[in-house]
């Protein structure tokens, strides 16, 4: 018995330092983002609270706190509230199951991805959540087109994931990174056979997580803000933190998925001494500063557009490469026999 | 068996608990400290300065409903497809046709979808 309450304990002790340093981390990864949003613009971004503005991400979390929080007359109120607390609580569960290194899980569950996947699909309730319950006209425009948005792209990020599966042969996210553990080092990582699913992947996330050119459910010139026009305060920042969650939660998919998680790049000895955390971390960084990129030069798609792109264009390509993976397999007997 | 489950999974409702403590306390917050005056103009709906005609819970065009029917079948798919793509290796030559015949199938009614227009947002 006090095996289990020692387990507990520690556990939970687990848990509040990964989600302490994860949320440390996504203060300073929002920070880079206007960063290097203001670089591409030839601006300076934040550079006023602390050195080089490194502390622009807290002072912002006390102004939220302090400001005076709102709930619309007309919005039905436990519905309001409960839509931040259901985005951010999503947001950061995903993490219970991410490898930040061999063995570096607090739940390393045999269905991993399966669990990410289910819980980034419930993500969208939050945006549907809020919407209604402002009772107002533009967040429900707003969260009409980033549900179907959300819904569209999720469904060629789940055949992205079906052709790495075929290849890795485990839903388990620790055993995905092993399959990616060659003597090729990087050029073993799925992102160079899976090139276009690579591709595919990283522009779905960006419409997953409504990043720019995808952020249509907040085009600030027709919509106001989206879905989080009526909130103020905490619950609005809610919003914000989950969105940001999601997006390194995205890159951390991506890294597991395609460019090796915790594997080092080259794999003899200097660079294996490093800590696989150490790349990882790199590997993240890297991927959020294309997203960031991205986010910086391309202009805002037009709603159609985006439809077209997500079901005429990616559906069509993941269907075929889904096809052509087995088939390559297949014929070659290269799928792992596993289970 | 029980034990094996529970201890594999214990630890995620653990983690989800510590998610639900932070997000609580974080949305609780200012309404326990922060300073609270509200009045009839600051708590009505935005609307660009006027108060709303009628309520904003409007109809809203159908194609949205397409896009939610066609989610459901291709979510389906996928959802058909994740544990035969993890034993992909030990079904042989039998598993991988019959997962063809089923893509392919699905595939006539994808492009039925498109010829008939489902697709078409203007």
């Amino acid at each position: 018995m006090s095996d289990m309450l020692l387990a507990f304990i520690l556990t939970a002790i687990k848990s509040v330092v990964l989600l302490v340093v994860l949320l440390i981390c996504v203060a300073f990864i929002l920070l880079a983002d206007r960063k290097i949003w203001a670089a591409v613009q030839l601006r300076r971004g934040p550079n006023v609270v602390g050195p080089f503005g490194l502390l622009q991400s807290f002072a912002d979390l006390l102004k939220f706190v302090f400001k005076e929080p709102i709930i619309p007359s007309g919005a039905s109120k436990g519905i309001f509230l409960l839509a931040p607390l259901v985005t951010c609580i999503l947001a950061l569960a995903a993490w219970a199951v991410i490898p930040v290194q061999a063995g570096w899980a607090i739940a390393n569950i045999n269905v991993g991805i399966l669990y990410i996947f289910a819980i980034s699909s419930l993500g969208v309730y939050g945006v549907i959540m809020a919407g209604w319950a402002s009772n107002s006209k533009y967040p429900f425009l707003a969260a009409l087109r980033c549900a179907a948005q959300m819904v569209s792209y999720e469904v060629s990020i789940g055949f992205v994931i079906i052709t790495v599966l075929m290849c890795a042969g485990s839903l388990n996210l620790t055993a995905i990174v092993e399959a990616q553990d060659t003597k090729f080092g990087l050029f073993g990582w799925y992102w160079l056979p899976l090139f276009p699913m690579f591709v595919v992947f990283f522009v779905s996330a960006l419409a997953e997580t409504n990043r720019p050119p995808f952020d249509l459910m907040e085009a600030e010139s027709e919509l106001v803000a989206g879905f989080m026009v009526e909130y103020s305060s905490t619950p609005y920042m809610m919003f914000m933190l989950g969105e940001y969650v999601a997006v390194v939660t995205m890159c951390a998919l991506t890294s597991i998925l395609f460019l090796g998680g915790w594997l080092s790049p080259l794999p003899f000895a200097p660079f294996t001494w490093l800590p696989g955390v150490f790349w990882f971390v790199l590997k993240i960084c890297l991927v959020f500063f294309m997203f960031a990129m991205v986010k910086a030069m391309v202009p805002r798609y037009r709603y159609d557009q985006l439809m077209r792109l997500g079901w005429k264009v990616f559906l069509p390509i993941s269907l075929f490469m889904v096809v052509a993976v087995a088939a390559v397999l297949q014929f070659f007997g290269l799928a792992p026999m596993g289970v | 068996m029980v034990n094996d489950l529970l201890s594999a999974y214990l630890p995620l409702a653990i983690f989800i608990g510590v998610a639900v403590v932070i997000g609580l306390a974080l949305l609780i917050s200012p309404f326990l400290i922060a300073y609270q005056q509200p009045d009839p103009e600051k708590l009505s709906a935005y609307e660009c300065g006027f108060n709303a005609f009628d309520d904003a819970r409007m109809t809203f065009d159908v194609r949205y409903y397409l896009v939610a029917l066609l989610f459901i079948i291709f979510d389906l798919e996928v959802a058909f497809l994740f544990p035969w793509a993890v034993t992909f290796g030990a079904l042989g030559w039998f598993g991988f046709w019959s997962m063809m015949i089923f893509l392919g199938v699905l595939t006539i009614g994808f492009i039925y979808e498109w010829k008939k227009g489902a697709l078409e947002w203007d």
